[in-house]
């Protein structure tokens, strides 16, 4: 990144330079959120190949049962367990959260606020330094005796509280502590998320005036701090059963399993709108610019959204319909459920109603922030079918449940994700992608997505079960075409994989080589875009004022099509 | 050198004073989960009110005492700071760290004599809650100790007097949840 920046940088900030840093106190021990970001990034980028390499792992493994996997070896039934937990646990909390909150979070809270740093920089490195630590214990437990913990990610018990259910006696402790140190992560680092938006902000920028990403990821800061508790509190309850040889959740001596299902949902479905809601937030930042239209409805999307996040507290039961909770309570469920999708459906309306009309550019984030919409409506879609008791009771445990859940979570934390590296990407490394390896890898994505989760449905719908480490011991679900499906899948897991080096490739290319970016490559009015690419320490020479709201695109009677955020009337 | 970001307050509020709060709404829901876990427990096991009969009251009051004292010298400390008196409130904190030490040091006798009559945390459930959720706190009341004592050692020097009021949030937040515990874990019975 060194080399990205340009050496004739402005002698305005000259000023605030005073030493070249050591290489470890910028890039290691630096304080600035923009290398916070990027470690944030970069870690997240690890995690998902080592994530979507355990995905390649066991999809092998169901296609072409009893295979020697290339570059892994024979799939046993606990590698199965192993490895199907950790690749859940790690794309929600080593990827999804760290890239779109945590990275994106550090980058653009202070320069879309106009601040030269957040509220307290100590506690935001401290709380990347918690993460880093996190995700290497969790790594760990694959290398203690019994391997690492296999009782699936939400870990219910007894499976996860017995080692003599989960076979890993370690393995368990070490992943409870692992997502423990991460939550710790999480709550430092959304204490200064909120805190700088609401008390740094730039003279002039009033509630109104915050891009929709800064809201929605201060939205999913405050859901994560409010919703995380009760899981901390289980989930010591859990490690005291595992260690101690507590009963909390031991029914035999007077505890109740289904306790940790209240605790752990009680978080975990707020948790879905805390990721869900910064890739709305990234899709309203893409599609403003690349349609050259004032976002449709900004403060009802502001309030739907915290109006969601308010809801999301009211559903938790609808993970538990046949855990023996009462019918009645099950309707009320039923009910809230059923009332989320409306805010996300109004969410998707708005964002149709901001293109119709807009000059539209197809660029390769708005290629993404497209495919986020329509590829999201399909997750939500088939949620309903899952939301409504009455169905659930045949439908849950299937791969209908897991192909709807990546049909929600491959959007935000894929999609979502893409849309914002490729759209910032010239900010943050100051150079640009190469579009048309962006495209490629877009459609190249895409495309085997799609083909992976789709016979997926099908499956689910025909009655297959999850958690199964090979279905040839089931002759109803191990019909052909039950096979036939479950080939097609793996096959386009294989394909979407591939594209990824493609990606991976451009987007390493890109940093050192690229073609230089200035300011404000995509005609953006947002504060980031006003300072240097990259920003320099202290993002500004001198902080910005802002004089109006965030989305005055075309606005008619200027000559530009774009209005910044800073530019005094 | 700290941030220009730090010294703003567009919310019209102190930037610390608002983190205290958040922290304090993010340890609110990891203490009410446990708690409503422990009430919705109690409410269907009856025989739980006998078994909470071996909890010493007296010493679970003692220990109410101790704590509600050692906040009303974070609150004279605050008070002290106020007027810009950094050594008036330092030695306030102290008297305060000294209540979390006598309440530490009752609750390690309490549990000693407990777990010699065999009460220890895998006893039932009820003493499993009773381990857990005191023990939570007494680690709270730990950490508060050895931040107010950082933040002392700065007021006696005169600086980040502002810190003073902060950790007495924090402090209080500690005592209410041990208002909701001794009840619950003591009277309750």
């Amino acid at each position: 990144m060194a080399e990205s920046i340009p050496s004739d940088a402005t002698p305005a900030h000259d000023d605030h330079h005073h030493e070249e840093p050591s290489f470890a106190s910028k890039y290691i021990f630096s304080t600035d959120h923009k290398m916070i970001a990027m470690q944030y990034m970069f870690t997240g980028m690890a995690m998902a190949l080592i994530g979507g390499f355990m995905a390649y792992v066991f999809r092998m493994q169901l296609a072409f049962p009893g295979i020697d996997v290339p570059g892994y070896g024979l799939v046993t039934p606990a590698n199965y367990n192993s490895l199907v937990t950790n690749h859940g646990t790690i794309m929600i909390f080593w990827v999804a959260m760290p890239v779109l909150i945590a990275a994106f979070g550090n980058f653009l809270i202070p320069l879309m606020c106009g601040c030269d740093d957040m509220v307290f920089p100590r506690i935001n490195r401290l709380s990347y330094q918690i993460f880093l630590l996190s995700a290497i214990v969790l790594l760990g437990s694959f290398f203690v005796q019994g391997g690492g913990f296999g009782g699936a990610w939400t870990a219910y018990p007894p499976l996860s509280a017995k080692a003599e259910y989960s076979l890993t006696p370690l393995g368990s402790s070490i992943w409870l502590i692992a997502v423990a140190l991460e939550f710790v992560a999480f709550l430092l680092g959304g204490i200064n998320f909120v805190t700088t938006a609401m008390n740094a902000r730039a003279p002039g920028m009033k509630l109104y005036d915050i891009p929709m990403v800064v809201w929605m990821i201060v939205i999913a800061s405050i859901l994560f701090m409010v919703s995380v508790g009760p899981l901390i509190a289980g989930a010591i309850m859990l490690l005291f059963d595992q260690v101690l040889g507590t009963a909390f959740y031991d029914p035999d001596r007077g505890g109740d399993p289904i306790l940790w299902q209240h605790l752990f949902w009680f978080f975990g479905h707020p948790e879905v709108y805390v990721v869900l809601l910064p890739a709305v937030g990234i899709t309203a930042e893409i599609i403003t610019v690349f349609s050259r239209k004032k976002l449709f409805a900004y403060k009802t999307v502001l309030h739907t959204a915290i109006g969601t996040g308010v809801l999301s507290f009211t559903v938790w039961a609808h993970h538990q319909f046949i855990a023996g909770i009462d019918p009645r309570m099950a309707h009320v469920f039923t009910l809230t459920t059923l009332l989320i999708s409306i805010p996300i459906a109004e969410m998707m309306f708005v964002y149709i109603a901001t293109l119709y009309g807009g000059s539209i550019r197809l660029t390769t984030p708005m290629l993404w922030a497209l495919a986020f919409i329509g590829e999201f409506l399909i997750g939500g879609v088939t949620g309903i079918f899952l939301g409504a008791s009455g169905s659930d009771i045949y439908l849950h445990d299937t791969y209908f449940v897991l192909a709807h859940f990546h049909y929600t979570f491959y959007p935000i934390a894929i999609i979502g994700t893409m849309a914002g590296v490729t759209f910032w990407f010239p900010k943050m490394f100051g150079r640009h992608m190469n579009e048309n390896l962006g495209k490629i890898h877009f459609w190249g994505s895409i495309i085997p997505f799609n083909f992976i989760f789709i016979p997926l449905f099908v499956l689910g719908l025909g009655g297959q079960h999850r958690r199964v480490f090979d279905y040839t011991n089931f002759p109803d679900l191990s019909l052909p075409w039950m096979q036939e499906f479950r080939v097609i899948a793996t096959v386009a897991l294989l394909v979407m994989l591939g594209f990824q080096i493609l990606f991976l490739y451009n987007f390493f290319q890109s940093i050192f080589k690229g073609r230089k970016a200035e300011r404000n490559p995509w005609n953006s009015n947002t504060l980031e875009w006003t300072t240097e690419s990259p920003p320099p320490h202290g993002n500004w020479p001198e902080l910005p004022t802002v004089y109006r709201g965030p989305y005055e695109y075309s606005v008619p009677g200027r000559d530009k099509d774009y209005w910044p955020q800073n530019e005094p009337v | 050198m700290r941030p220009v970001a730090t010294t703003r307050s567009t919310a019209g509020l102190p930037t610390g004073l608002l983190a205290v709060w958040w922290v304090v709404a993010s340890e609110i829901v990891i203490f009410g989960g446990l708690l409503s876990s422990y009430i919705m427990y109690r409410l269907s096991h009856d025989a739980w009110a006998g078994q909470a009969a071996n909890t010493n009251t007296w010493i679970g009051a003692f220990n109410t005492l101790v704590l509600l004292t050692s906040s009303l010298f974070a609150v004279l400390g605050h008070q002290a700071a106020e007027k810009g008196d950094g050594k008036k409130a330092a030695r306030f904190l102290y008297y305060t760290i000294g209540g979390a030490a006598t309440f530490v040091t009752v609750k390690a006798l309490e549990w000693n004599m407990e777990i010699s009559h065999g009460f220890t945390i895998t006893a039932s459930t009820f003493w499993s809650f009773y381990y857990t959720a005191a023990g939570i706190h007494a680690l709270h009341v730990i950490a508060g100790a050895i931040i107010m004592a950082i933040v002392a050692r700065d007021a006696a020097k005169g600086l980040e007097l502002h810190r003073v009021e902060l950790i007495g949030i924090y402090w209080h937040f500690v005592d209410i949840v041990w208002i909701f515990l001794f009840p619950l874990l003591y009277i309750a019975k």
